[in-house]
């Protein structure tokens, strides 16, 4: 009785091809074969994995249009069709299947527009941290801060991008915004409290929020950050930090 | 050994698939809704609104976690991790009822986000009965299995639907969940009467009815094919076959699910309200009590 090939070996094939015929054996419950029956699964699979990847990369169906989304998304999803049941997570290859993809080679800043979108939804899912009193700051001494030790909250992402994605973010998402700028921009996303929000970073603050989650301290992330920018200003960054509860813990270390 | 007596701690009350656009009526007032179901895929994050909120949610209602990503009827292995996720949420959520799907949706590795039909063949069976099994003793609770809404039948099926259901509860000592629509959709697509379908269910064991809507498109001969899309109001031939079903069973906690198109409480809660009038209508025919 068995089929040679399972049946869900079968079914995946035929779900995931539309060139392939329906597998055998399957009947309308009458004794007739099923016939377009068969579409009503694949209709499901890609219209729903469709969707998912349109909540995730809302940012990228604004800038191609609904139709041309729906084609990339379609070749990607039977590409790489999704490997766990959380759809939320689905779409982490995307961004880069967007940027292999010859059609929209000319969009390129569309790939880390993707990143910032993807980052956004895992930033909404990521795990609660209580906030850093800052009072615990402003009590230190300046050579105590030096050597402050930072660690960041769950939902806080870091993007570097030679585009300026947070223009393009503003522009397809908010009402009045400006049209982007054309430069490099450099996005930190917080979540406040349970709506991650993309922020600008000055130049010199990606350097600044990278040495500091790499672990170094804030003296070091200093002088990152002014390698890069030799007029940066922390005081401003770290309100922003504080007032954006993007920090989880401060930690003075004696020098190694 | 799992509890066997006790599969469901459901009110005998409607409830509504919740869905977080609702989040401050409900918690206003939720109307005529005794308890709400979620879908546990989407409260698998560390964190965040939709933890949060389902926190809120469980200190006022009971909830039904009802799985739509395992795979019980898959010929591979259950998957670990999510088998890991399901014990987790269901550990701190402690929910009143938990239920999944006879259906796979994973194959080698693949996950295809739809509730794909098996075959009922002995074998078929077996392997769902492990998995039933392997859920069970993971989440140290009875779960509650759900009849799918089948578009096409196989050739080397050996079993009729209610058996099947019937043999892998008595196997497993897990309940059923029975959805009327999916009933009216699989009888409408294969050709088969609903009412025979709800009389050769083994009602004792459902701890739970699930009503929705369908769309309708047509098959090759133009006979109309029902499409499970959870996006518009109960059709009318689905109550009154709530209604014969409840006349059967007596009253089970009973769930409106809407999942596409999804609008506006007051219609939401509208919905429910009439599945609560057929509730309290209904007068349990013999010594049975909700499983």
């Amino acid at each position: 009785m068995s089929a040679p090939t399972s049946r869900q070996t079968q079914f995946r094939a035929a779900i995931l091809d539309p060139d392939r015929p329906a597998p055998p054996g399957l009947t309308d419950g009458r004794g007739a074969p099923a016939g377009r029956r068969f579409s009503v699964y694949r209709n499901n699979v890609v219209v729903s994995l469709t969707e998912a990847l349109e909540k995730a990369f809302p940012t990228v169906r604004k800038l191609i249009g609904a139709e041309n989304f729906a084609t990339v998304a379609g070749l990607y999803l039977r590409a790489h069709p999704p490997t766990s049941p959380i759809l939320s997570r689905y779409g982490a290859g995307f961004p880069d299947f967007l940027g292999a993809f010859e059609p929209l080679g000319h969009l390129g800043y569309l790939p880390d527009t993707a990143r910032l979108d993807r980052a956004l939804v895992d930033s909404y899912h990521a795990a609660d941290s209580a906030p850093l009193d800052p009072g615990r700051l402003g009590a230190l001494a300046p050579d105590d801060l030096l050597r402050l030790h930072l660690g960041f909250a769950p939902a806080v992402r870091l993007l570097r991008s030679p585009w300026p994605i947070h223009g393009i973010w503003r522009f397809n998402n908010e009402e009045n915004a400006p049209q982007p700028p054309h430069t490099a921009q450099d996005v930190l996303i917080t979540r406040p409290a349970y709506d991650p929000v993309p922020r600008l970073l000055p130049p010199g603050g990606a350097a600044l929020i990278a040495a500091l989650s790499a672990g170094k301290s804030l003296g070091d992330a200093l002088d990152a950050a002014t390698g890069e920018a030799a007029d940066f200003d922390l005081s401003p960054l770290l309100t922003r930090l504080l007032q954006d509860n993007a920090l989880s813990g401060a930690q003075v270390k004696a020098p190694a | 050994m799992l509890d066997q007596t006790r599969r469901t701690t459901l009110p005998l009350a409607p409830g509504v698939g919740y869905k977080p656009q609702h989040y401050a009526e409900i918690m206003a007032d939720a109307g005529p809704i005794g308890w709400l179901e979620i879908h546990a895929e989407n409260y698998m994050g560390a964190g965040g609104r939709p933890v949060a909120q389902l926190r809120h949610l469980s200190e006022r209602f009971p909830i039904s976690v009802h799985g739509v990503g395992l795979s019980i009827g898959g010929e591979g292995r259950l998957d670990p991790d999510h088998l890991s996720r399901l014990r987790r949420l269901s550990d701190w959520l402690d929910p009143a009822s938990f239920s999944e799907h006879l259906a796979w949706s994973t194959h080698e590795s693949a996950f295809l986000n739809d509730l794909l039909p098996l075959p009922y063949t002995s074998d078929t069976l077996q392997r769902v009965v492990d998995h039933i099994d392997e859920l069970q003793e993971a989440i140290a609770r009875p779960m509650l299995l759900e009849n799918p809404s089948s578009y096409l039948a196989f050739a080397e099926s050996t079993w009729e639907e209610p058996d099947f259901l019937d043999e892998i509860a008595r196997r497993t000592g897990c309940g059923l969940l029975l959805d009327v629509n999916n009933v009216f959709i699989s009888a409408t697509n294969l050709g088969f009467s609903p009412q025979g379908y709800i009389d050769a269910f083994p009602l004792r064991r459902v701890g739970e009815l699930h009503l929705a809507g369908h769309d309708t498109e047509a098959d090759d001969h133009g006979r109309p094919l029902l499409i499970d899309s959870h996006g518009r109001e109960v059709d009318e031939p689905v109550w009154a076959l709530f209604d014969y079903t409840l006349a059967r069973s007596g009253p089970r906690p009973a769930l409106i699910e809407w999942d596409n198109d999804v609008p506006d409480w007051p219609v939401l809660a509208a919905e429910a309200a009439r599945a609560g009038a057929a509730l309290s209508r209904s007068v349990a025919t013999g010594d049975e009590v909700p499983a």
